[in-house]
């Protein structure tokens, strides 16, 4: 690799000379050059990412155990699937979960972001505590969470060793509240990014909208609101994107946290796949499942794709 | 003069050593983490280093499923450790069937392990089709309760005879303010405890006409009352239960907070690091009440395949040890489980280890594994549903028995 590189970059030094000179060829010897280094990303990519995902979706047809095999069952193993009780909740839960996380990280994020925004004294320290978080593994994170809605070591038993006996607040133990249990362990790692993105979103606003929307007398909050806000639509997305994939993959946080309790009450789409083609041994069930994730994501990108050829043909047109 | 006679044979011992079998590192998987479990695993260390110059490198993954999962995955990457630990039954069909284990019939044959291993159904985990994929290494039973002697005590109620008492005497242990059923949330755990609770409702035979033969009717008749039995109990644990280990479960019985456990013999190795003696601060309940058995549960050790000889013949060694008697006694005194041979010193034994070795000596006691007829995929499948019967009390008895009756119809 490291001699394709220098070669590269000696040729390109080389062209830089015949640039002036003749251009169209260069033009035509760069791409080459591009090709020759992008190949090792390419060919990643192919291999990864869609050669996997051909194979996944191959296997969840079959009755693959430990070891792949080509016996195909037909739609058996998406029968199965959608008749278990532990895979619908899987799929309610990671609904629930992307939702909450997301709104809560977005709405927090920015508020943190604005609070940033206020010219206060010691905003490195701030910005390092809140992104501090995510520097931590989710595994960390999850544990320390589970300590403190543990009802006989955390928050609960401070209180009430406070006096307030009654005091209630253990939500990983009942299963219709452990997973919003989760979902906070999972905000107050995720925020601080979150807030890091929007606050460089709002940074990047022209200051001069600022004095305009004081000389017309709009109040702050209004300006934050409905002015700066959609200004910032690169840094939303950023922000969004990056959260969604974490609610997809959601895996570690859950197994710290509950593995999955009490009950099946916060399994997650994951927790299914990663378990069925390791220790249950029934690859095939664990890529049907994988596939049935893939949907979702594939149905995005066809959505983005549907969007941008319409954007295009209308600009076409006009 | 000496010295140097001596460095020469020193260096001439070395050549030779290196000439025949050199040294080599044996990297085993297992799951022994707790304290019990650590005083256990380092006999056999200890005693396989003292073997010569092969090294025992120590892999513990805590947790079965994880443990299981990297031996699983490390085979099929090609980077197989020397020898894994794996619990008798179906969990390694297909690495026997995809030749991946190293074939020990030649050294059991030599050592008798026919002969020796009792009862029968241990060794059939791993005699298969004449050949010895793996070492029996203990047994172990589900079918025990540990009660805290001074929770009873405190309480005013006697140690129970059967479940029937236990739940009755459980709102007195509850109002002297122990947690009178301790048992911890995962899902193995729940679903173990049930299998106990399962066997001493229907007895021997038709928990294996269930389980082993797929009798549906039966399952149909049968599996109501155990569920409605199994959700009386779930009103009389503690809040913390939710994702709590086995061991930290067993302490809580250990430091006479919780009254009873339903656990594997495992526990018992927690009481004896803790110093707590059996008939004093503890006692062993053996299950079913009115007819105790064990089941064949435990643990075995394959030893995947390898390229390299030298590892190879350090991989016989460990089998051999693993198996010989006084391995088997110092071994099996720490873990809590019984030797899977009949000749072997238990003198050491404590009372509930002798009551485990005097309910094993009769074959009509035995209680075969579930493991041994359920492949991973349907024994999970079960752990999932117990968990969640346990934990939603909205899932109807009706429910639960029809998940299980469909489970049971699609277990391959």
């Amino acid at each position: 690799m490291t001699q394709v590189a220098q070669g590269g970059e000696g040729a390109a030094a080389g062209f830089a000379s015949a640039a002036t000179r003749r251009k169209p060829r260069l033009r035509k010897r760069l791409n080459v050059q591009s090709v020759l280094g992008t190949t090792p990303m390419i060919a990643t990519a192919v291999g990864v990412f869609i050669i996997c995902i051909i194979f996944s979706i191959i296997w969840s047809f079959t009755n693959s155990k430990l070891f792949p095999n080509f016996n195909f069952i037909g739609w058996a193993q998406y029968q199965r699937l959608w008749s278990t009780d532990r895979w619908i909740i899987s799929v309610q839960n990671v609904a629930v979960f992307g939702v909450l996380s997301i709104v809560g990280g977005m709405v927090f994020g920015y508020l943190l972001a604005v609070f940033m925004d206020q010219r206060i004294k010691q905003e490195d320290l701030f910005r390092s505590i809140f992104l501090y978080p995510f520097a931590m593994s989710l595994v960390v994170t999850g544990l320390v969470w589970q300590w403190m809605f543990d009802p006989n070591l955390g928050i609960q038993s401070a209180v009430r060793q406070m006096g307030w006996t009654s005091f209630e607040f253990a939500p990983l133990v009942k299963q219709e509240t452990a997973l919003y249990g989760v979902v906070l362990g999972g905000l107050w790692n995720g925020v601080g990014v979150t807030m890091a993105i929007m606050l460089a979103g709002l940074r990047g606003v022209d200051s001069e909208i600022w004095k305009a929307a004081k000389v017309d007398g709009i109040p702050t909050w209004k300006t934050y609101l409905f002015v700066v806000l959609p200004m910032m639509r690169g840094a939303i997305a950023t922000a969004f994107i990056l959260q969604c994939t974490g609610v997809v993959r959601v895996f570690d946080i859950v197994i710290a946290m509950t593995q999955g309790g009490p009950g099946v009450s916060t399994q997650m789409p994951a927790i299914y796949v990663i378990q069925h083609i390791t220790d249950r041994v029934n690859v095939g069930q664990g890529m049907a499942a994988a596939t049935m994730m893939l949907l979702p994501v594939m149905v995005l990108i066809g959505l983005q794709y549907l969007v941008r050829w319409n954007a295009n043909r209308r600009a076409g047109r006009a | 003069m000496k010295s140097v006679v001596s460095v020469v044979a020193v260096v001439a011992a070395a050549l030779l050593g290196s000439t025949a079998v050199r040294a080599a590192d044996v990297e085993v998987i297992h799951w022994w983490t707790s304290g019990g479990e650590q005083a256990a695993v380092s006999v056999f260390a200890r005693e396989f280093d003292a073997l010569g110059d092969d090294k025992w490198v120590d892999t513990a993954i805590a947790g079965g499923e994880n443990a299981r999962s990297a031996t699983l995955q490390r085979i099929l990457g090609g980077d197989p450790p020397g020898a894994a630990q794996f619990n008798p039954g179906r969990q390694y069909e297909e690495l026997i069937a995809g030749g991946m284990l190293l074939d020990l019939t030649d050294l059991a044959t030599t050592e008798n392990w026919a002969g020796i291993v009792r009862p029968a159904s241990i060794s059939e985990a791993c005699l298969v089709d004449g050949h010895w994929w793996c070492v029996p290494v203990n047994i172990h039973s589900w079918n025990w309760a540990w009660a805290s002697i001074p929770a009873f005590e405190k309480a005013g109620v006697a140690l129970p005879n059967s479940f029937d008492e236990f739940l009755a005497s459980a709102p007195k242990l509850k109002e002297a303010g122990i947690i009178p059923f301790a048992i911890g949330g995962e899902s193995w755990q729940i679903n173990g405890a049930f299998g106990v609770v399962q066997t001493s409702l229907l007895g021997i035979e038709k928990r294996e006409k269930i389980l082993k033969d797929k009798d549906i009717e039966l399952a149909k008749a049968e599996m109501p009352a155990v569920f409605a039995k199994w959700r009386e109990f779930s009103q009389y644990t503690d809040e913390g239960s939710a994702n709590r280990n086995w061991n930290d479960t067993t302490n809580l019985v250990v430091t006479d907070q919780a009254a009873l456990q339903i656990m594997g013999d495992w526990a018992r190795g927690e009481f004896g690091v803790a110093g707590e003696k059996p008939g004093v601060d503890y006692a062993c309940l053996a299950l079913p009440a009115d007819h105790p058995t064990v089941t064949t549960g435990g643990d075995i050790f394959l030893f995947p395949k390898q390229s390299d000889p030298a590892v190879e013949a350090a991989q016989l060694k460990m089998a051999s040890m693993m198996i010989n008697p006084q391995v088997q006694a110092l071994f099996n005194n720490a873990k809590g489980s019984m030797p899977v041979r009949d000749d072997v010193d238990m003198s050491l034994a404590d009372d509930c280890m002798k009551r485990g070795l005097e309910i094993i000596g009769s074959e009509a006691n035995i209680a075969i594994d579930a493991g041994r007829w359920l492949s991973n995929d349907t024994t999970g499948q079960f752990n999932d549903l117990s968990a969640q019967f346990w934990a939603d009390a909205s899932m109807t008895v009706d429910d639960a028995v029809a998940k299980y009756v469909e489970i049971l119809q699609n277990a391959d």
